[in-house]
């Protein structure tokens, strides 16, 4: 069933078609090989990159194209039901590219957000420790203040590991949160460091169950040295910041995941209209339909769920109960959904032969980052029970 | 370079497309519509050449108003303006009607050095109207390139064939019509879909092309469909078991349909 979605402007609507053709035409043929192969398609990012698809929420001024979250979150969602792992990545790039978008000086707009947003560079955000998931406060990578040689000015140094984080070895910029002192929470600091800074390296990707072509491997810092020029806000201010940049990420991942969850609705009804048992399409058993009914209405909660905490956010009002409520709601819809393709297909839907598998892996993940969905319940019982 | 593309808005060849049956002509209606991916490669064709040397790229498109379409996809891959001629009396326009419009069309524009088109549209693939075209503005008609290339006032391409390739030079003004072979067609970017907004459309009609509603539509067309029937649904085919001659049954197969 095509998909009902109510758009503000007319370019917004050539914007989704833009995106359909894109997808159909670029990335549907190359999902397969590439999930399999386990590869990043540097190369996507760049065709995306240049349609403008990589800088949409962002001001005009530095090359975004200044689109409400309700129409980028949208496209966010094309590019899910054909391939997620470049879904997420749009999403973490534009996540990338928050913090300076919104914290950062008018000079670091022109000299950081200017190349970020320009299509040809790629984002990755370094927030996560192995020992300091769920719990930012735990962060361990150290910023020290390095001797200011010939009177130069004030840098850094970043020295620690970080964990779990998308694009590691393919991206241009880090968005990286660092320790600048001992207390805690409020001891943040957030640093661009670029992708080929002296004494960044980067580990063995990890094997995961799915989503293959979003490399993920830690990310290790020894001594590198980055100017001051490049912490963005305040020494301390670095846990605002990625909490601020958090309600935003979720959404996309919202977005990202009801796109996936489309897609596995989609395979179904598809399948369900062609396979005959029993002298019938399997679509016209009931147990089936039923099926099909309730995957089409957790699909369409999701997308409903998301795109009211998107007009929140882009009226200027608070979003983060919705927004954590969304990604809570999407993922487990995604997770739900595929996993329901995958019995619709019976035993065709456990093999390599069609994508439900890789759906219903893919999803799993989505309940997982960007703030598991346990801790999206604590984000919205802490917000319910505010004195 | 001064250059006109005329482009064709088709029924999405991904739809069910269907005949109307009251006259025979075309469903456009009820079937999703845009721009002729033949004609793609001709828009690309253009904005590659002028954004080498310089020049303007107009497109010309005939159709009813949903037709405007093809023009805004133009417009928002880079070409600089559009021109579409939209007037009832064009239902059922033939190729002959057709390149009569675009001929007047054309000339209404004013001294153009090169007009390119697609090889054939996706929905009547006649792909006669080039070559028609190309007679009535009286410009050498240079068809089916795969490559091109322009220099000194000359267009030069190359044509593929099934034997072979020729290389054909042509001075300026010319039209050429381009295979899918050419190019790689852009997608517009969002910034291209923002610009399209500002650039200028003129809508005609066949008064302001200067031709009159009885040498148009289905009235005048040279041909007429007299009946249409649905393609049969394919049947079950034959199946060729393997008792020791498995592999001659499937040559003799392939032979008598002279795939071998």
């Amino acid at each position: 069933m095509a998909i009902s979605r109510l758009l503000p402007t007319d370019d917004a609507r050539d914007l989704i078609a833009m995106t359909r053709e894109v997808c159909q035409k670029e990335l549907a043929p190359r999902v397969d090989a590439a999930e399999e192969a386990r590869e990043l398609p540097r190369d996507i990012f760049t065709t995306l990159g240049d349609l403008g698809l990589l800088a949409l929420p962002y001001p005009e001024e530095y090359g975004g194209s200044n689109l409400p979250y309700e129409v980028y979150l949208q496209v966010v969602e094309e590019i899910g039901a054909v391939w997620m792992s470049v879904a997420v990545g749009v999403s973490v790039h534009v996540l990338s590219c928050y913090p300076v978008a919104t914290f950062g000086t008018e000079a670091q707009k022109e000299e950081l957000l200017v190349p970020m947003l320009s299509g040809q560079r790629l984002g990755a955000y370094a927030l996560s420790e192995p020992q300091a998931g769920s719990d930012v406060s735990a962060i361990s990578t150290v910023a020290t203040r390095s001797a200011e040689a010939d009177g130069a000015a004030t840098a850094y140094s970043l020295t620690g590991t970080k964990a779990w984080i998308s694009h590691a070895g393919h991206a241009d910029h880090y968005t990286t949160f660092a320790r600048t002192s001992e207390e805690g929470s409020r001891g943040l600091s957030c640093f661009i460091v670029p992708g080929d800074a002296p004494g960044l390296t980067f580990g063995t990707p990890e094997k995961k169950m799915g989503l293959h072509s979003d490399t993920v491997s830690q990310v290790y810092f020894d001594k590198v040295p980055v100017p001051a020029s490049r912490r963005i806000g305040a020494e301390g201010q670095g846990m605002a910041l990625a909490l601020s940049a958090l309600s935003a990420g979720r959404l996309g991942i919202a977005a990202a995941s009801t796109g996936l969850a489309q897609a596995a609705l989609d395979l179904a009804v598809k399948y369900a209209k062609e396979r005959e048992q029993f002298g019938s399409r399997i679509a016209d058993f009931q147990g089936v339909s039923f099926l099909l009914a309730d995957m089409q209405a957790a699909v369409l909660s999701g997308r409903a769920m998301y795109l009211h905490a998107a007009r929140l956010r882009d009226a200027g009002r608070d979003f983060s109960t919705e927004a954590a409520a969304a990604k809570l709601v999407c993922t487990d819809a995604a997770m739900r959904v595929t996993m329901d393709a995958v019995q619709v297909l019976g035993g065709y839907g456990y093999t390599q032969d069609f994508p439900a598998e890789r759906y219903m892996r893919e999803a799993k993940v989505t309940q997982i980052f960007e703030g598991t969905n346990q801790i999206q319940r604590l984000v919205i019982g802490r917000a319910l029970l505010k004195d | 370079m001064n250059i006109v593309v005329c482009v064709k808005h088709v029924p999405d060849a991904q739809g069910d497309r269907t005949f109307r049956e009251s006259d025979n002509t075309t469903d456009r209606a009820n079937v999703d519509g845009l721009l002729s991916e033949l004609d793609e490669y001709a828009v690309e064709t253009a904005l590659q050449l002028v954004e080498a040397d310089g020049g303007e790229v107009t497109v010309v498109t005939m159709g009813p108003d949903q037709a405007s379409d093809a023009i805004k996809k133009a417009l928002q891959m880079g070409a600089d303006k559009g021109v579409h001629i939209c007037d009832d009396a064009l239902h059922g326009s033939d190729a002959v009607a057709t390149s009569l419009v675009l001929a007047k069309a054309i000339e209404k524009l004013g001294p153009v050095d090169l007009v390119v088109t697609g090889m054939a549209s996706t929905d009547g693939t006649m792909g006669v109207v080039p070559a028609m075209l190309a007679e009535r503005l009286g410009l050498p008609q240079v068809t089916f390139a795969s490559e091109i290339s322009v220099a000194d006032g000359a267009v030069t391409i190359r044509r593929d064939g099934d034997a072979g390739s020729q290389t054909i030079r042509s001075g300026l003004p010319a039209l050429v019509s381009v295979t899918d072979q050419i190019n790689e067609p852009r997608y517009p970017s969002f910034k291209g879909i923002m610009a399209a907004k500002k650039k200028p459309v003129e809508s005609w009609t066949l008064a302001d092309v200067g031709v009159g509603p009885d040498e148009v539509g289905l009235g005048a067309a040279w041909t007429t469909v007299s009946s249409f029937a649905a393609r049969p649904p394919r049947g079950a085919g034959t199946i060729v078991s393997d008792d020791g001659t498995g592999a001659d049954q499937l040559v003799a197969f392939l032979s008598e349909r002279k795939f071998v």
